[in-house]
């Protein structure tokens, strides 16, 4: 069975919001973090709810919200979301207080907000959608976890669109925490020139992606999810990439572009160069994380950029790596590691 | 499509006992696990009473073979996990697709809970090797690579439904051909955070919980973790033993009222239950057990109370909450009750609902007060809500 992206709606540290515009606007970051830039949320969330949410919940809200409207669908069949780290800024208040106020008289509302799974039941309770809700915390697979529980469902039968998305937070904690595990570049640096040259360690990012997914294709349709793979700590990726290629008839040679995680680093961006100039060399190469920076689910970004890279006929000027003159890409290869443990593969094709 | 799953092990650790062994005759004796905290300082000791495992971290470290620094979440997880896998004992194992799907949600936050505090006071001190693998991914990658699981692993989080979630995304995994065996279930470890978040909504008893009865306070929270080992219908037929049960309905459904109370008529408990039912191609006088969710606080025991009785009046199944032993596990009570589920088929036992006096004015309904043996249980239906309005029901069913 074929699965569709209806549509998608992308909250980033780019103007990839409600904008006409393909990332040739390009926003720049000095330093180690990239924040996403957060629309007017009063025309997707009731003011009053806006004030109690929290940053990750306002995002992904917002994005499902838009996603759904792009998409002309009020009630979704299943609503599935992938976060890593979840709810950061209501866990980190509400730590905070445990330990200044020393347990006394806490005020509740963070903690009731602090669950993983509040962006789902949020976005479920705005749209009173009883239907299938489920929240992925799987690491550097937190997306693709949620991609994979949709496309069961579709060849189960249980929905005809299900909304999926990717959510992250970056806050202060969680920034100096990761940072002092060294995961970030000791000084700071232009996100544009984060790729190259490489050094140690890379910027931090975040951001919330939905998408609407179908069984059935429509004239607005972005395109084709035609399949997603997961590998742990997987011995020959290349070997598993072919694999992955063949499951779904095809060779290397029939992908057009591939989205790679690079992010600057040099032990993690490896693999990709390795697999660049080898195996992958004839082919178009694209980057997308000097764009929104390195988070677990930034793979949801990539997805986002794909499709729309089939449904525009265009590559932006600023993901191309390596350029093969031709035609506009037809099928389009998402390769993504976290920290060289999780690896997901993604096939997004045209219609 | 592989058409049934089988649940071919079960492991659990809780308040009541660090293995099944144990639990069932803990049920035997109708001894409940509630007690003091003795797992962290709190001013709260004393007061609120937790069901602990009886296990401190260097004793499970041993028991695992694990570093002492590691989270209770991950260690209490590997111990029913462990115990689940070597009970299914699979023939060629390693040479089958396997998986693991854990849940909980809190992830490590014993320890970095702990790492706050001097964290709070200078950002640059605080323990590193207590917050870098904080995140609930990391439990379940900590327990996969001691069980030797690389194919497939996934964490979810649906605050209290987590685990019953994690369980049938396991029997989906094997039913979409994903994978043969998968371990499935869940873990959360005590935490000063959910024992002071769970108080500031003033839903903890100060006595031990009460749940379904009229006068009932509130919850105690608890810890442990439960696993089932599932399989599919080729490798069931390969098992020297034959399986406990199969998994026969399941469903989740959203209450979408409010992100911590359960709506008054219970909505996504009983759009959850009916779901499950119809999936099983049951029907509710079909039933002979429910595991009830049965947390003790007043909204939800009305709320699930009175979706059950919008589903089964006016025959009621025998019913009960074995949170009356082990207190609110969260994360885990999902995979712990589904534990008892299996057990219940497989011992033909239901469970006594401790502390039961008084049927719930508008409702009436009586659980189960006694440890009742030699029943005819062919079909059990196990109930998981939670917050952000998740809501599962899962039914396992007697081959």
């Amino acid at each position: 069975m074929k699965i569709y992206i209806r549509s998608s709606s992308c909250i980033s540290p780019q103007k990839t919001f409600g904008n006409e515009d393909f990332l040739t606007d390009v926003v720049e970051y000095n330093g180690t973090r990239l924040k996403a830039i957060e629309p007017d949320y009063k025309d997707f969330i009731d003011p009053k709810q806006i004030r109690r949410m929290s940053h990750i919940i306002k995002m992904g809200v917002a994005a499902a919200k838009d996603c759904l409207n792009q998409a002309n669908i009020e009630m979704p069949g299943a609503i599935i979301t992938g976060t890593a780290l979840g709810c950061l800024e209501d866990t980190v208040t509400f730590l905070t207080r445990v330990v200044e106020l020393k347990e006394e008289m806490l005020p509740p509302t963070a903690f009731i907000q602090s669950t993983h799974n509040t962006v789902s039941a949020q976005i479920a309770l705005m749209l009173q959608c009883h239907q299938y809700n489920n929240t992925f915390v799987h690491k550097g697979i937190s997306f693709e976890s949620a991609l994979l529980d949709a496309i069961m469902l579709f060849k189960e039968n249980e929905a005809d669109n299900i909304l999926v998305g990717g959510t992250e937070e970056m806050v202060d904690a969680s920034f100096k925490v990761l940072t002092r595990l060294g995961l970030y570049r000791r000084w700071p640096v232009s996100s544009l020139a984060l790729l190259s040259p490489k050094a140690n360690g890379t910027m931090g990012g975040e951001g919330a992606v939905f998408f609407l997914l179908t069984a059935q294709s429509s004239a607005n349709s972005l395109a084709e999810l035609t399949a997603i793979k997961t590998l742990y700590k997987p011995k020959d990726i290349q070997e598993s990439i072919v694999s992955f290629l063949q499951k779904n008839s095809m060779k290397i040679d029939d992908i057009d572009l591939m989205i790679t995680g690079k992010n600057g680093d040099l032990r993690n961006d490896r693999v990709y160069n390795q697999l660049g100039t080898s195996a992958f060399k004839n082919t178009a190469l694209a980057n997308y994380k000097h764009l929104c920076g390195e988070y677990p689910t930034s793979s949801s970004f990539a997805l986002w950029l794909a499709a729309n890279i089939i449904k525009k006929g265009v590559i932006p000027e600023i993901v191309i790596d390596k350029h093969i003159k031709g035609s506009a890409p037809k099928k389009i290869l998402i390769y993504n590691h976290y920290q060289n443990k999780y690896h997901s593969l993604m096939l997004v094709s045209a219609i | 499509m592989s058409s049934s799953v089988y649940i071919a092990g079960v492991g659990v650790i809780s308040a009541i006992g660090n293995n099944v062994a144990e639990h069932l005759a803990a049920f035997e004796r109708e001894e409940a696990g509630m007690g003091d905290i003795t797992l962290f300082n709190s001013i709260h000791s004393g007061k609120l009473p937790v069901a602990e495992v009886k296990l401190d971290n260097n004793a499970l470290a041993a028991m695992t073979g694990m570093p002492q620094a590691t989270s209770r979440t991950a260690l209490l997880s590997l111990v029913a996990a462990k115990e689940a896998l070597i009970d299914a004992a699979i023939p060629g194992f390693e040479s089958l697709r396997t998986g693991f799907v854990s849940a909980n949600s809190v992830g490590g936050m014993d320890k970095s809970e702990d790492f706050f505090v001097e964290f709070l006071a200078d950002n640059n001190k605080g323990k590193l090797r207590n917050i870098f693998d904080h995140e609930c991914g990391s439990k379940t990658e900590i327990v996969a690579d001691q069980l030797g699981i690389t194919d497939y692993m996934t964490t979810i989080s649906t605050a209290c439904s987590s685990s019953a979630n994690a369980i049938f995304y396991a029997a989906r995994l094997i039913k979409n051909d994903i994978v043969d065996v998968v371990i499935a279930g869940g873990v959360d470890a005590l935490t000063k955070f959910t024992l002071n978040g769970f108080n500031t909504l003033m839903i903890l008893d100060t006595a031990f919980c009460k749940p379904f009865d009229e006068h009932r306070e509130g919850l105690n929270l608890g810890e442990g973790a439960g696993y089932l080992v599932l399989v599919s219908d080729k490798v069931a037929k390969t098992l020297s033993k034959s399986p406990y049960c199969k998994l026969s309905g399941y469903n989740n459904s959203n209450d979408a009222y409010h992100q911590t109370a359960s709506s008054p008529d219970g909505t996504g408990s009983y759009l959850a239950m009916k779901g499950a039912l119809e999936k099983s191609g049951l029907q509710p006088s079909d039933i002979d057990y429910i595991n009830l969710h049965g947390t003790g606080t007043p909204n939800n025991d009305s709320a699930e109370g009175t979706a059950i009785k919008r589903l089964f009046d006016p025959e009621y199944p025998p019913m009960s909450s074995t949170k009356s032993y082990t207190g609110h596990t969260l994360g885990a009570s999902g995979g712990i009750e589904a534990v008892f589920s299996v057990l219940a088929i497989k011992h033909r036992i239901i469970y006594p609902n401790l502390r039961f006096e008084t049927p719930m004015t508008d409702l009436g309904l009586l659980p189960e007060k006694r440890f009742l043996t030699d029943q005819d249980i062919k079909h059990v239906m196990s109930n998981s809500f939670g917050f952000g309005g998740n809501c599962t029901s899962l039914i396992f069913s007697a081959i």
